[in-house]
């Protein structure tokens, strides 16, 4: 019988765009410290460490071995996970069935980049197939700019509908000192104004790069409560990493990947009406678009009424479903880290450890991860022990 | 398996990643390369946790998790021990020295942990056990090989000697 | 911990440079090999974990290639980077945690990188890669270190080779069956010393997979289960001068709690065989030390007494390990495959007579400093 698993800490960095005072191993373990710090633990009263980033961003092989003098592996079992932009929601999962299998008892996730120490574009096209994709449609922006121009032909969205997400992430990080662009709030015609990089993505619409990373402790049942007074229990996950080639991406039906894992997870976690069952949301939104198409996938709301549910303020602060309390991606983007804070800002909630940023008596999370050939992860979390 | 496929000749598509890098040392480690490049000298910091001497310097200790502070900082060397070495025989462009050279685990004196370089000279006398000395380099630019490779101390008296 | 087994198994030929063959083919070829072999369907599989590195692979997120290949496609999925026994550990977690069965594949094309530059990118950027640092260089410090510190002689260690080799003829899957002497290996190139050319595992290309079934999935497959007794892993510190290069004392820890799940308390006598990953011919001895099998110090003597041959009263190797065929990552894997047929009984003329209990065992990072060991039983 699978054990049932809660975080029961997390820590982070203070993102920033270039963290030239650390390297790798002492900016992880500034995310690991404050991680033990918050559940009150140390390093030593941790059983297995999963660790992941994306490897070409640091050019280091093997990070696993290499870290462990930040990450605390030193003498203790360590492996590492890596999915793409999906990697910190692997992680999080993987460190769920260390937990779950009844091997270990209180295991530490940590997700890092160092965006700074190289050229992500010229790192991340070589995660198409060099034979077919790598020499044409490649890199992060073509992909995603294809499918924000399909959805504005399918449904009439505009530019604006868009940049309201960005608009709304970005406030949302006033709160959260942690974020890269805190105290950078924009307004939709900043957006607007801002340079295009490839219709109709502008750089005020896409993810910034980022220095940072994030470690949470999870801890089976048992210990769990001895912990933290509020564990945020980890109701269910699933992963679908649909595609390999990106010319098999359908742009004018829903994000696939999406859709399934939603279903998937949100069957076994007996969610019927997303809207309405989940009482926050931290959602892996690597650009504005995602934020209108995307959460229609998830089932917030029905195809083409994105921009609407957006518009009218349900995913603000104090809305129906308030998205990005944190403010997501669009504020604060370390790859290997960026959907492992999504479980973490998920986790804080449920935790109530959201400081400026929580949402008032959150029972029930949704976080999820996106990266790859249009991947995705769903993870719900919940006050109650499943 | 179809016919057709035994007739197909295999193409092979070459292609490099090329992707520059900028790593980001750190404070401390940029302390350690500064002081080689300006001091030509070799540092090292002791966890006050477990009193362990590293080199490099460390910000925080693997063994104990301890903080390593500011306060922590040694200097070592510049001569140590040789611990384990071996004599590499084939040359490949990554290396910073034509074969045969040695690579060699050096336990520096005032240090606890072994420090690897190069040693490029008196390969015949190369034992564990043998004392060597940095030598650095007359251009430094704040890098590993500012020291350019550590010599036997044995070797360094004989030349002396021959002077 | 509860009764899980591995159910099916494939492994490709492992060759020099499969040239017709790309990541996706390779892991096809070994999944579906592995249902077969199971009598599974796609249907039976109920997650999938594929196992790659971006390095050997010369691509980011080197997963993408093969997901789909591996039966993924609508099924849960995740990849581990590392060699394939630690890829295989989060299997039997995800079986453990409530999967029902587990696809674990692994795949290498060393053929397609440069492996001293891939090896090189291990090392510490800012103090150690501008050496010109790589596997062979680093591991032939801590066999010089080893060696040194116990008196073990060359001629043990090419005693290795020529077992390892000469047991490679029996395995149809092995790259480099050779009939060689002590006195082979000991004129053979020198590469860095004390390692010469025969002391050294080749570049290969090769793909594995297993699957891992619950107690109840497993009655479903065809096969006879192999149980998994323990598994258990362990990482020693990074920088090589901050180890004593000879004491593995991570495999010493990760044994031990291998050891302690499976219940065994006498390893030279309940273990019948084991797989060990033998990247060089001196890794053999210093593993059966760091295992318990010898006193810290006698592996070499052991070697020498023959106790490790085939039909030595401990076989190592039968399938000629690592030194017969280093598909890197696939690797690990190959061995706990190795264990699961010699179990099965189904290990041909590499077969150890009567093997009950096996250990196998996978290393990762720089002179092995992490170790992965798993111990099977046929009950």
């Amino acid at each position: 019988m699978a054990k049932r698993v809660a975080i029961v800490g997390a820590g982070q960095t203070h993102h920033k765009s270039h963290r030239l005072d650390v390297n790798g191993r002492e900016m992880i373990n500034e995310a690991v410290t404050r991680a033990l710090a918050d559940c009150e633990i140390a390093i030593m009263d941790i059983d297995a460490i999963i660790i992941g980033n994306m490897d070409h961003f640091e050019s280091i092989n093997y990070v696993d071995t290499w870290s462990v003098e930040g990450s605390g592996g030193v003498m203790k079992p360590i492996m590492k996970i890596t999915t793409g932009g999906t990697t910190g929601t692997s992680v999080a999962i993987a460190a769920y069935y260390h937990v779950a299998s009844g091997l270990f008892d209180r295991v530490l996730a940590i997700g890092w980049e160092k965006n700074s120490e190289s050229d992500t574009t010229a790192a991340i096209v070589t995660c198409s197939d060099p034979v077919w994709d790598r020499f044409s449609y490649s890199g992060a922006i073509p992909s995603l700019a294809t499918e924000a121009s399909a959805y504005m032909e399918q449904y009439g969205a505009t530019e604006e509908d868009a940049a309201r997400v960005a608009v709304r992430d970005r406030t949302h990080a006033l709160n959260n000192p942690y974020a890269q662009m805190y105290n950078r709030p924009i307004t939709i015609q900043d957006v607007m104004e801002s340079s295009m990089l490839a219709y109709p993505i502008k750089l005020l619409d896409v993810c910034p790069r980022t220095d940072g990373a994030c470690a949470v402790v999870f801890a089976a049942e048992g210990s769990a409560e001895k912990m933290t007074p509020r564990p945020a229990w980890i109701k269910s996950t699933a992963v679908r990493h649909t595609t390999t080639w990106f010319g098999d991406v359908d742009y004018d039906t829903g994000m696939l990947s999406l859709q399934r894992a939603a279903k998937e997870a949100y069957e076994k976690a007996g969610i019927n009406n997303p809207a309405e069952d989940f009482d926050v949301a931290e959602l892996y939104l690597p650009y504005s678009y995602a934020g209108l198409k995307w959460i229609e996938a998830l089932g917030f709301c029905g195809p083409g009424e994105g921009p609407a549910f957006v518009g009218e303020g349900n995913t603000d602060m104090g809305g129906k479903i308030p998205m990005n309390p944190s403010g997501g991606v669009i504020s604060t983007n370390c790859i290997g880290a960026t959907a492992l804070l999504r479980v973490a800002e998920a986790a804080l909630q449920i935790m109530g450890k959201g400081d400026k940023r929580q949402v008032p008596d959150v029972k029930t999370a949704l976080a999820t991860g996106f990266g790859g050939c249009w991947w995705s992860d769903v993870i719900v979390l919940t006050r109650d022990k499943p | 398996m179809a016919e057709w496929l035994q007739d197909v000749e295999d193409l092979t598509l070459k292609g490099q990643i090329n992707v520059p890098y900028a790593w980001s040392v750190g404070e401390v480690g940029s302390r350690f390369l500064v002081a080689l490049r300006d001091e030509e000298k070799i540092l090292g910091n002791r966890c006050p946790g477990c009193n362990t001497v590293y080199v490099p310097p460390r910000k925080n200790c693997g063994s104990c998790f301890k903080d390593i502070d500011d306060n922590q900082w040694t200097e070592l060397g510049p001569e140590g021990v040789v611990t384990a070495f071996t004599i590499v025989r084939y040359d490949y462009p990554l290396q910073p020295a034509k074969a045969p050279f040695a690579y060699a685990i050096i336990k520096l004196d005032g240090a606890d942990v072994g420090f690897v370089h190069l040693i490029r000279q008196g390969l015949e006398k190369l034992r564990n056990g043998v004392r060597v000395k940095a030598l650095f380099k007359e251009e430094r630019t704040g890098h590993i090989l500012d020291v350019d490779s550590f010599e036997l101390l044995e070797a360094q008296a004989e030349e002396t000697w021959k002077r | 911990m509860e009764k899980i087994a591995i159910v099916g198994v494939a492994q490709t030929k492992y060759e020099r440079r499969k040239k017709g063959e790309i990541f996706y083919d390779m892991v096809y070829e070994v999944t579906a090999k592995a249902m077969e072999d199971a009598g599974y369907t796609l249907d039976d599989i109920d997650n999938v974990i594929t196992v790659s590195n971006d390095f050997w692979d010369g691509r980011t997120i080197s997963c993408m290639a093969v997901q789909e290949a591996a039966g993924a496609h609508d099924k849960n999925v995740s990849t581990v980077e590392g060699d394939g026994a630690f890829g295989a550990f989060y299997g039997a977690m995800r079986v453990l945690g409530g999967f029902k069965t587990t696809l674990v594949v692994t795949h290498s094309k060393g053929s397609e990188g440069d492996p001293k530059v891939i090896t090189n990118a291990m090392f510490d950027p800012v103090y150690h890669r501008a050496l010109g640092l790589d596997a062979i260089s680093s591991s032939a410090l801590q066999a010089q270190a080893y060696m040194e510190k116990y008196g073990i002689t060359e001629e043990q260690c090419a005693m290795v080779s020529v077992k390892n080799h000469g047991n490679a003829k029996n395995n149809p899957y092995a790259q480099l069956p050779m009939d060689i002497t002590v006195e082979d290996v000991m004129q053979s190139r020198k590469i860095a010393d004390p390692l010469k050319l025969l002391d050294c595992s080749p570049v290969s290309d090769g793909a594995a997979a297993i699957i891992i079934a619950d107690k109840n999935s497993a009655k479903k497959a065809k096969t006879k289960p192999v149980w998994i007794k323990g598994i258990a892993h362990c990482s020693d510190a990074y920088f090589l001068g901050d180890r004593d290069l000879a004491d593995p004392r991570a495999l010493r820890d990760a044994t031990a709690r291998a050891y302690a799940m499976a219940g065994i308390t006498k390893p030279r006598d309940e273990i019948d065989v084991v797989e060990l990953y033998d990247a060089f011919s001196y890794m053999e001895p210093l593993w059966l030390e760091g295992m318990g099998f010898c006193d810290p110090g006698t592996g070499g003597r052991m070697i020498e007494k023959g106790f490790s041959e085939k039909d030595g009263s401990l076989p190592v190797n039968p399938s000629g390990g690592v030194l017969s065929a280093h598909p890197v990552l696939t690797a690990g894997l190959a061995r706990i495959i190795e264990s699961t047929l010699q179990l099965r009984g189904e290990a041909g003329e590499r077969q150890v007579t009567d093997a009950r209990t096996a250990l196998a065992h996978g290393i990762n990072g720089p002179c092995g400093q992490s170790h992965c060991v798993w111990i099977l039983g046929r009950e």
